[in-house]
């Protein structure tokens, strides 16, 4: 990988000029691509159930924009947001598992831990990379881990969390994107961060996951779904990133099933652009609910 | 009674080899006092043809060898000629220069190689440099040896010019195909015997003698030499250029017409190597 | 560690008797059009530009110049005589003898300066004019020709009053008045790239732009005018051949710089044999763009695609011909072809326009002549299925593969978005095949592998090395090449000891 030429690639998705119908056709896609996400240690019940009002009826109706891909908590709020949800709903409940966001527990309590948040009704698991074991070449330990979560999944979706930013190098990030692709299913994801560290996605890193993927599927034929995740809070933001879906990986990932938005403030800017293209006048951000701006 | 003399049969040092000119055609030459001294090998376009290949052969480890190897040589070749001053001065004195004109000559033209000995491993460091462009680059010129120089020696000082010529273009490693003086073709013949003896490579300096006529247009045409350098008459230089067009060959010619004191410092220089250089810049990426 | 772990990749037999997996880059999310708005403020009609005045041509002659996007008009040319050349001349060793070459340097580097910022003031409305001129994408006009030529006149600027240190050991002067001629490809980046070295070392220039293109040439006249540039230190001649050759044969310049062909390269050289000028010729190209099976093949393939695709190809430096390891030769080509599906061929003027318009139908013809070559000689040809504006001069992104070093397409420059991938085996054979051409403008290597970047930069005969990168420029990087591609170097120290004298 030569970094330079991987931010050179990705500085020219940020040319792109996306306008009209174009525009609001991105902007309601990437709505339908977030996993709403709330991970704090003060997370209540009522939080998680106010998220969740938010992620079946992201705004007014008559604007159209889509609901969420899925909701993302941790563990203990799994039962809770799957009771505000309802079962009779296509939003996901999606939990982070293994000892988020260090993963710095013994396996067995990881793997106990992705077991019960299905239990509790997680239709998605967002796991997280042995980093020690990856960065000390223990490559089979690494590989192993993900096996083992994968079979503690059982019918819930994987999603592997490379922490990128623990990686370092964009070297690093193709060869675990690899490493951990092997060991996965079909329409399972690779995902760049916990969101706790200080770098997280970026269009580099993003890039350098959805080239693996591309490269993974020619080879093999199998569809590895991508989650970038912190970091991303503008529309114009999230337009840029599938761009790079669209130019990289093709039509058929431009949907929720292959491409996600870890992320807790985009939701409501993409709305307000929304908003915005429908009404021609620029919104502040208090018309918008759960919004973390409200001066 | 006195013992008749053994006199040497004058060849050019083509390819590190003497050779007569493939030809076969020679033209007399005569002592100051004109008096009949030797046959001069005629060289011809298939000469120069030849030693061309020579040159291209012995080119590429020239300049292969390390900088401070070739200044090792040039040096070894300086003195090869301090070693053998007499009998060059004398060979000076031949085409008709005074005694002390000619022993002026012949140190001069060592002290110009050691000149050139010395610049092998520096003029990089003066004409090379690194660029500071504005993006995360690094990006470095250097300088590199055109290839096969041709060289053409003007009529007078046939020791001290020659040598002024051709040494820039070897300091770098590039090879030479030079043609000597017409009129004073033997001390170019005595110095091919101490280019031999040398260390210096075979082929790296390819000296001819001939016509002046004759052999122009062949310089001018041949699409292998990248460079010409030396001094031209008004004629020679548009032919010479007329021919260089066809394969971009690059042009330092001096003229005929203007006095050049071949003794004087300001003959010798940096910028004399730097003609027959190309700058190759390099661009690389620096990220992890 | 990466290709450790990309080797144990299962290969084929992971999907045996499942068909090759294809991505699709269909419209299911497509681009509006994006057009950028910005007014290029053009005039109807553009003179000559002498001794700082717009003045009409003597014969009262004028030419069209089309948007080769549209075939639509966009001005007229003042079309240049032998006597408005001479005038111009007249006016360039004036400025020359009397104000120019008299004035210190520190002044001399201020006018740079000042053009340099007014250029980056006005650098959108510059952007449209040349695309709409010259068919490029806004993109890169907008992002490169424009910043690039602003740049050049910055860097130049600073030298004006260190002039000492360019040459080490000896005292640099000017010539006097320099001829220069451009070319269509980088209408305004040539021009400063030969505008700024020679105004900072003292001379004064007479310049021809390209015929189909001297817009942005006429429109830094007002530059030039609003700097406060003394009359006749900058004059433009437009026209064709014939004015291209009235400036280089003329008496007056000491200098000729030419950007072109090497064909007119040589044709200049032989009508200036006899003559004391100088010359600087920065002519054609065929390079060699060589990828190792350790490169970093996506980044590789993006340097690829920059180095044939960038400005539709008509870039002397494109990376021509691209040499590929055999072991890796399938990927890169498959690579490739994704990566060109989804580039946009269509009016440069939209923002997303990735491939502009050719630059004039004659391009266009010999391009489509050069093609069908190809296809003769039994290369195999792809082209991605884009759509293309109706009206205008557009071809597609061409890629040949199987190509052999004998096929014209494999030898002579294109000047066009068509690229002809060739493979090799061994280091050595890649050193030859690159090397086995008369020209020797640029090269390109990619590889991971350090010292094999040195060797392979150290025995390439090009005058530009872009190693695990492609077509980058910059005003402190000297370019110019070896052998038939010409002589001398346009930038950093070096370019600007082609401008002077020694002593």
């Amino acid at each position: 990988m030569d970094a330079i030429g991987i931010e050179e690639r990705v500085a020219k998705y940020g040319t792109r000029s996306i306008k009209k119908a174009a525009k609001l056709r991105g902007l309601k896609l990437a709505a339908s691509m977030v996993d709403l996400t709330t991970l704090e240690g003060k997370d209540t019940p009522g939080k998680v159930a106010s998220l969740c009002q938010k992620a079946l009826c992201p705004h007014d109706p008559e604007l159209g924009v889509p609901q969420v891909a899925a909701v993302c908590v941790y563990p203990a709020m799994v039962k809770h947001a799957r009771k505000a949800l309802g079962s009779d709903t296509v939003v996901r409940v999606a939990s982070v598992a293994t000892a988020f966001p260090s993963g710095q527990a013994p396996l067995k309590t990881r793997l106990a831990e992705v077991k019960a948040a299905v239990a509790d009704g997680a239709d998605e698991i967002d796991m997280v990379i042995n980093r020690g074991a990856f960065l000390s070449g223990e490559f089979g330990v690494m590989q192993d881990e993900i096996r083992a979560v994968v079979e503690a999944c059982g019918q819930a979706t994987l999603k592997v969390i490379l922490e990128v930013s623990e990686l370092e190098t964009y070297d690093n990030i193709r060869a675990a994107s690899f490493l951990a692709m092997r060991v996965i299913r079909e329409g399972d994801f690779i995902k760049t961060s916990t969101g706790k560290t200080s770098l997280n996605a970026t269009l580099g890193n993003n890039q350098v996951m959805i080239e693996a993927i591309r490269d993974y599927y020619l080879d093999t034929g199998i569809s590895i779904a991508m989650k970038p995740a912190g970091g991303i809070r503008t529309a114009k933001q999230a337009l840029t990133f599938l761009i790079a879906i669209k130019e990289t990986l093709g039509d058929a990932w431009l949907n929720h099933s292959r491409y996600r938005f870890g992320a807790s403030a985009l939701l409501n800017d993409l709305i307000r652009q929304i908003e915005k293209e429908k009404t021609g006048a620029y919104q502040a951000p208090y018309y918008f609910s759960e919004a973390t701006e409200s001066y | 009674m006195s013992r008749l003399p053994i006199t040497k049969t004058p060849k050019v040092y083509v390819g590190g080899a003497f050779i007569r000119s493939e030809s076969a055609r020679v033209f007399p030459l005569k002592d100051a006092a004109g008096d009949f001294f030797a046959n001069i090998p005629q060289c011809t376009r298939k000469d120069l043809r030849n030693a061309v290949e020579a040159a291209a052969k012995a080119g590429f480890g020239w300049a292969k060898r390390t900088a401070y190897n070739r200044g090792q040589i040039i040096y070894r070749l300086g003195e090869m000629i301090e070693a053998r001053a007499g009998e060059m001065a004398a060979a000076l004195v031949l085409g008709g220069a005074s005694k002390v004109a000619a022993a002026r000559e012949v140190s001069v033209t060592v002290d110009r190689l050691i000149y050139y000995a010395g610049w092998t491993d520096k003029y990089e460091q003066v004409l090379g440099n690194v660029n500071p462009v504005a993006a995360p680059y690094f990006n470095f010129t250097v300088t590199e040896p055109m290839g096969i120089v041709g060289v053409l020696a003007p009529e007078q000082s046939p020791l001290l010019a020659l040598v002024s010529l051709f040494a820039p273009a070897i300091t770098s490693g590039n090879a030479v195909v030079a043609l000597a003086s017409t009129s004073q073709p033997y001390p170019a013949i005595l110095l091919g015997e101490m280019l031999a003896t040398s260390d210096l490579p075979g082929g790296v300096v390819n000296v001819l003698t001939g016509f002046r006529k004759e052999m122009v247009p062949t310089f001018a045409a041949h699409r292998h030499l990248r460079a010409l350098v030396g001094v031209a008459n008004a004629d020679e230089r548009k032919a010479l250029a007329l021919g260089a067009a066809d394969s971009m060959k690059r042009l330092h010619l001096l003229k005929a017409e203007e006095p050049i004191d071949w003794l004087a410092d300001s003959v010798q220089s940096l910028y004399a190597v730097r003609d027959t250089l190309e700058f190759k810049t390099t661009w690389h990426p620096i990220g992890a | 560690m990466t290709s450790l772990a990309e080797k144990k990749l299962p290969r084929v037999s992971a999907r045996s008797g499942r068909p090759a997996p294809e991505l699709i880059f269909g419209d299911l999310w497509e681009f509006d059009p994006s057009p950028e708005t910005a007014d290029p403020k053009l005039k109807t009609r553009y003179d000559l530009f002498i001794d700082g005045q717009f003045v009409a041509p003597k014969l009262g002659k004028y030419f069209d110049s089309i948007n080769p996007a549209s075939e639509q008009k966009l001005a007229e040319i003042a079309q240049a005589s032998a006597a408005d050349v001479d005038a111009a001349y007249q006016a360039a060793k004036a400025a020359y003898d009397n104000v120019w070459g008299k004035l210190p340097g520190r002044e001399r580097a201020k006018y740079l300066f000042r053009i340099a910022r007014l250029l980056q003031d006005r650098a959108r409305e510059f952007a449209v004019a040349e695309t709409l001129d010259g068919g490029k994408p806004i993109k890169e006009s907008r992002d490169f020709d424009v910043p690039m030529a602003a740049a050049h006149f910055f860097y130049h600027a600073g030298w004006a009053d260190k002039l000492d240190y360019v040459a080490p050991g000896r005292k640099v002067a000017p010539l006097g008045v320099v001829g220069q001629v451009i070319p269509w490809n980088f209408p305004l980046l040539m021009l400063a790239w030969k505008l700024a070295p020679a105004l900072a070392m003292g001379n004064t220039v007479v310049l021809k732009p390209a015929e189909t293109t001297s817009i942005t040439c006429l429109k830094l006249a007002e530059i030039l005018q609003d700097a406060g540039l003394p009359p006749g230190v900058v004059n433009f001649v437009t026209g064709a051949g014939d004015v291209g050759a009235a400036v280089l044969n003329h008496p007056i310049p000491a200098k000729i710089a030419f950007t072109g062909s090497t064909e007119v390269g040589k044709i200049i050289m032989r009508s200036l044999a006899g003559t004391e000028k100088k010359m600087t010729l920065e002519l054609g190209g065929k390079a060699a763009n060589i990828v190792f099976d350790d490169a970093p093949l996506n980044q590789a393939v993006e340097g690829i695609v920059n180095g044939i695709f960038f400005n539709q190809g008509h870039v002397c430096c494109a990376g021509s011909r691209l040499l590929v390891h055999e072991p890796v030769a399938e990927q890169v080509l498959t690579k490739l072809k994704n990566r060109i599906k989804v580039l946009r061929v269509g009016d440069p003027i939209d923002k997303n326009t990735d491939i502009g318009a050719i630059n004039s139908k004659e391009q266009l013809q010999k391009i489509t002549a050069m093609v069908a070559s190809g296809v003769k000689e039994g290369a195999e040809m792809f082209q991605p299925a884009c759509r293309l504006p109706a009206k205008g001069f557009y071809f597609r992104p061409t890629l040949f593969s199987g190509v052999s070093m004998s096929h014209r397409i494999a030898r002579e420059e294109i000047f066009g978005p068509v690229l002809s991938i060739l493979t090799f085996r061994t280091v050595d054979e890649a050193i030859e095949r690159a090397n086995n051409t008369a020209y020797g403008l640029s090269a390109g290597v990619w590889t991971d592998k350090g010292s094999r970047i040195l060797k392979m930069s150290t025995e390439l005969k090009a005058g530009v090395v872009w190693a695990n990168t492609y077509n980058k420029f910059d005003p402190a990087s000297p370019f110019g090449g070896y052998k038939e591609s010409g002589f001398g170097r346009e930038g950093g120290r070096q370019g600007l000891l082609d401008y002077c004298k020694l002593s």
